[in-house]
């Protein structure tokens, strides 16, 4: 991500205990749409919840690995980096996240940046 | 602006009026049009009378030319009008009515008149011929009235008329001189085949007689043959061939023989006057069939219209039987003869007949019974007199998937859409396989996205490769693995699960050495239905291997909203239930209510956060319109109602969708009862319709009315209700077990063959295990809503929305 950690909203968004393995979870901040992945390494991984292609809503889609996979079309998206896999092509927005006393935290750009 | 040319057609019918339409096309304005028809009907297609007849279509439905049609490009249309006279020099015509026109061109289209065997008694109430829409109405008030019909000539309308009275409920003979049907189409192995499936779906037939005498008072009550035996029969249907209709042009000194001679511009002996269509006879040969008149129609249009155009030289002519259940082609020159040499392949198991007759290298004819998917191939060979010099013999009759169709795709332009899905032409494809060296279907797939969607043109991709790759390609080579994580196929997994003992999807992934650690979107939902296949009462369902709409239990929209259909047994509910409905969709604002095709109710447009509460207040039960699993059971309202039911369709079909709902199978599932053969559940197309006859239940296996399109194989036919659950029971539990994820019963019935699956759940033995397994798989089933109404956890994984502020 090219948004410098402090140029970051950290929002408190839910409980890590409480997010099941491998179901994307689906949040939403001032307009803006997230799915939430809790991988089965334990991982954190969010992106934006709407696929390059056609808009589906990535929360919902089958998670393999670091991969999830849009429940529209079949569409592999690659969590970490938001980069569809071949043989399409594509990128969705991906949010930092972090863990904090038992609590994620999603990385939301500054207002100001938004709008610029 | 200059004086319009007069164009009189004679003959309402298909051949005269598309010529027409076609002429208005290339050169509007240039003709004032008047057509006389001797039917009220304006032009429509009498090839789909016997659809009218089978009760499949309205008259309506097979009008091809509306009246307004008539109107909006200014036609003169007289229809009751009989033309009597053709003045040649004054060049003017006149009808039984009085009315004369003058005019500059002149078409006749005057089609042909059935052929009337001059039979003593012919002229007795009930014997009747089968051409018009009239006729057409005259036998469908007939059956309501009489019971058993004869049919006269085994040809192709003989057997459509009969189809016709067995679906209006009449017992019917087919009276053929000869002692093979469809003579003229068909060789003798194919004809005894056609025999066998028409008696199999009730037709009796009479070969080798000869009517002598049409016996009864006033109205017919038999056929007497030359051999001294008599038929019973209430009606009498001749359909023993047709004659051109000449007598106008005969009285207007027009040269026949029989038809109206025609040359290649479709140009009688009198100048200005056309011919064309049944009534003409081109190069010693008159047409009864479509394609050749819309070919003489096209010619004789660019020559009216003064457009260039090649000259008619006749036409290599096809046969397809209208018939369901009967898939009959016949096309070109199929008779062996001197000098000509065929292919045959003959599968008595699958009831499959092909021959090709081949004459100095090329194709100049085939016949095909039980799988006529190579037809349309073969004529283009025929017609375009392919030579197959260089081609493998056997490969000419390869079905459809097979390497054989190869030409097919040859022919195709590079621009041509091969997945209409995801927009792949066939120059895409072709490139990606040459430039990436892919071998299989699943990779062109993997790197195209051809065939990802719907599945429908795999086998046009699989032609690809055989196009691209030649004999290095062989489709069954490589074997079907469940996807590319794996090198394993379905039926090896499922033997491994059973033998090891597997119980996890993560786990079968991890025994049999998946490359990707946790799968893929493909193979983690057949795994877990696998799974829970084999262990249906120990293993606990693994939801984040489940489709999104199996997940969700609701069906996802492109929008990321869903759709609620919930359980509404046989398709019948009542004014509480709808009330309910009706407030719970007010109260959530559903934007859209639509009836669906399996009799129920869908409420679109739901938020995902809203689905439990929503289910909650409607309190049914999940219709699982989102799963693989039972959907509906669609049914007619059977004897309760109707004046012909004689099953009580509605009860039988509730009692099955309460039997089998919540019941996971490896495709979605869908049922029908009919209770009478006039299938208004459309049984026909159905992975199980049933169908109520006298004195029992007809079950049908493997129908299919979607991607594409296969009428059922009759399964069995049983007496009682409780034998229709109980061989349901058992059909479903062996589609269940042998079935791949994703497979629709059509094709497993397909791959498996009827047959077989007959005779597995024939098998007193190996039906109750069946059923034995089935009651175990069916006693471990919930509701899903309400498991998600009671659970906290489920609605908090599954179906919460943070919002954050």
């Amino acid at each position: 991500m090219s948004v410098k950690e402090e140029q970051l909203v950290w929002v408190e968004a839910v409980s890590y205990e409480e997010l099941a393995f491998n179901t994307g979870k689906t949040i939403r901040y001032q307009g803006e749409e997230v799915a939430l992945f809790k991988l089965s390494s334990g991982k954190l991984q969010a992106i934006q919840n709407r696929c390059p292609h056609k808009d589906g809503v990535l929360a919902e889609g089958i998670v393999c690995d670091e991969h999830v996979f849009c429940p529209m079309h079949d569409r592999k998206i690659h969590l970490p980096s938001g980069l569809v896999q071949l043989p399409d092509t594509g990128c969705v927005k991906t949010y930092s996240t972090k863990l904090q006393d038992g609590i994620v935290y999603i990385g939301f750009a500054k207002a100001e940046e938004l709008a610029s | 602006m200059t004086q319009k040319e007069k164009l009189v057609l004679v003959g309402n019918g298909m051949a005269g009026v598309n010529a027409v339409e076609h002429l208005l096309k290339l050169a509007p304005g240039k003709y004032e049009v008047t057509i006389f028809g001797s039917e009220p009907h304006p032009n429509y297609n009498r090839i789909l009378l016997s659809y009218v007849l089978a009760g499949d279509s309205k008259v309506d439905d097979i009008v091809i030319h509306p009246f307004e049609w008539y109107t909006t490009n200014g036609i003169t249309l007289h229809t009751n009008q009989t033309v009597t006279d053709i003045d040649i020099t004054a060049q003017t015509v006149t009808s039984d009515k009085g009315i004369t026109v003058s005019y500059d061109k002149l078409i006749l289209a005057t089609g042909s008149n059935p052929f009337m065997i001059p039979l003593p008694g012919a002229d007795k109430e009930g014997v009747m011929a089968y051409r018009t829409i009239r006729d057409c109405e005259i036998m469908i008030d007939s059956a309501k009235k009489y019971k058993k019909a004869i049919v006269i000539g085994g040809g192709l309308l003989g057997l459509e008329a009969a189809r016709g009275f067995l679906n209006l409920g009449m017992k019917v003979d087919v009276v053929h001189i000869l002692d093979t049907i469809m003579e003229r189409q068909l060789d003798r192995p194919a004809s005894k085949m056609l025999q066998e499936a028409l008696e199999d779906q009730g037709m009796n037939f009479l070969l080798e007689k000869q009517s002598a005498e049409i016996i009864g008072d006033k109205r017919v009550t038999g056929l007497k043959f030359k051999d001294g035996t008599v038929a019973e029969a209430d009606l009498i249907v001749m359909a023993v061939g047709i004659r051109p209709n000449v007598e106008l042009a005969k009285k207007a000194g027009l040269e026949c023989n029989p038809g109206i001679i025609v040359n290649d511009y479709l140009q009688t002996s009198v100048p200005n006057v056309y011919a064309v269509g049944e009534c003409a006879m081109h190069r010693g040969v008159a047409y009864g069939l479509v394609a050749p008149l819309y070919e003489q129609g096209a010619v004789l249009a660019k020559h009216l219209a003064s457009v260039e155009t090649a000259p008619y030289e006749g036409s290599v002519v096809y046969t397809k039987l209208k018939v369901s259940g009967v898939d009959v082609f016949s096309g070109g020159q199929f008779v062996d003869a001197e000098g000509t040499k065929a292919i045959r392949v003959h599968d008595e198991f699958s009831g499959i007949y092909k021959k090709v007759v081949i004459k100095d290298n090329k194709i100049i004819g085939a016949v095909l019974f039980g799988d006529t998917s190579d037809g349309t191939r073969l004529m283009q060979m025929i017609r375009e007199e392919t030579d197959i010099s260089g081609m493998e013999k056997t490969a000419i009759l390869k079905d459809n998937s097979g390497s054989g169709a190869a030409s097919g795709v040859a022919d195709m332009s590079d621009d041509t859409i091969i997945c209409g899905c995801n927009g792949v032409t066939k120059g895409t494809i072709c490139s990606a396989i040459k430039e990436q060296g892919l071998t299989s279907v699943e990779e062109v797939k993997n790197c195209t996205t051809a065939s990802r969607s719907c599945g429908g043109c795999k086998p046009l991709v699989s032609d690809l490769l055989a196009y691209t790759l030649g004999t290095s390609y062989d489709k069954n080579a490589a074997k079907e693995t469940i996807c590319s994580c794996t090198e394993h196929s379905r039926d090896e997994v499922v033997e491994a699960i059973r033998s090891k003992g597997l119980t996890h999807v993560r786990e079968v992934m991890n025994v049999l050495g998946w490359k990707n650690e946790e799968g893929c979107s493909k193979c983690r939902p057949a795994l877990n239905y696998y799974l829970g296949m084999v262990n249906p009462e120990s293993y606990r369902d693994d939801s984040t291997s489940r489709f999104v709409n199996e997940r969700m239990h609701a069906n996802i929209q492109k929008d990321g909203t869903y759709s609620v259909v919930p359980r509404m047994y046989g398709g019948v509910t009542n004014p509480a239930e709808l009330k309910r409905i009706a407030e719970v969709a007010e109260r959530f604002n559903v934007p859209t209510v639509k009836l669906t095709g399996g009799q129920r109710i869908d409420l679109l447009g739901v938020k995902k956060e809203d689905l439990t509460a929503m289910w909650e207040e409607l309190d049914m039960p999940s219709g699982y319109a989102y799963g693989k699993a039972l959907r509906t059971v669609k049914t007619c309202v059977g004897e309760e109602f109707c004046r012909f039911g004689t099953g009580d369709s509605m009860a039988v079909g509730i009692a099955m969708e309460k039997r089998f709902e919540r019941l996971n199978t490896p495709a979605k599932v869908k049922m029908a009862v009919s209770g009478c053969p006039r299938n208004c559940a459309e049984s026909g197309i159905k992975d199980l319709g049933v169908v109520s006859v006298d004195g029992g239940w007809e079950l049908y296996a493997g129908g299919n009315g979607g991607v594409k399109v296969r009428v059922g194989d009759l399964l069995t036919t049983v007496k009682t209700e409780q034998e229709i659950i109980e061989y349901t029971e058992a059909y479903l539990q062996y589609y269940r077990e042998t079935g791949k994820y994703g497979e629709r019963t059509s094709e497993w019935v397909h791959r498996l063959g009827i047959d077989h699956i007959r005779d597995v759940v024939q098998d007193e033995a190996k039906r109750k295990e069946l059923c034995a397994r089935m009651d175990t798989a069916l006693s471990v089933t919930k509701d899903p809503w309400r498991a998600a109404i009671d659970s906290k956890k489920i609605r908090q994984d599954l179906y919460e929305v943070v919002e954050l502020t």
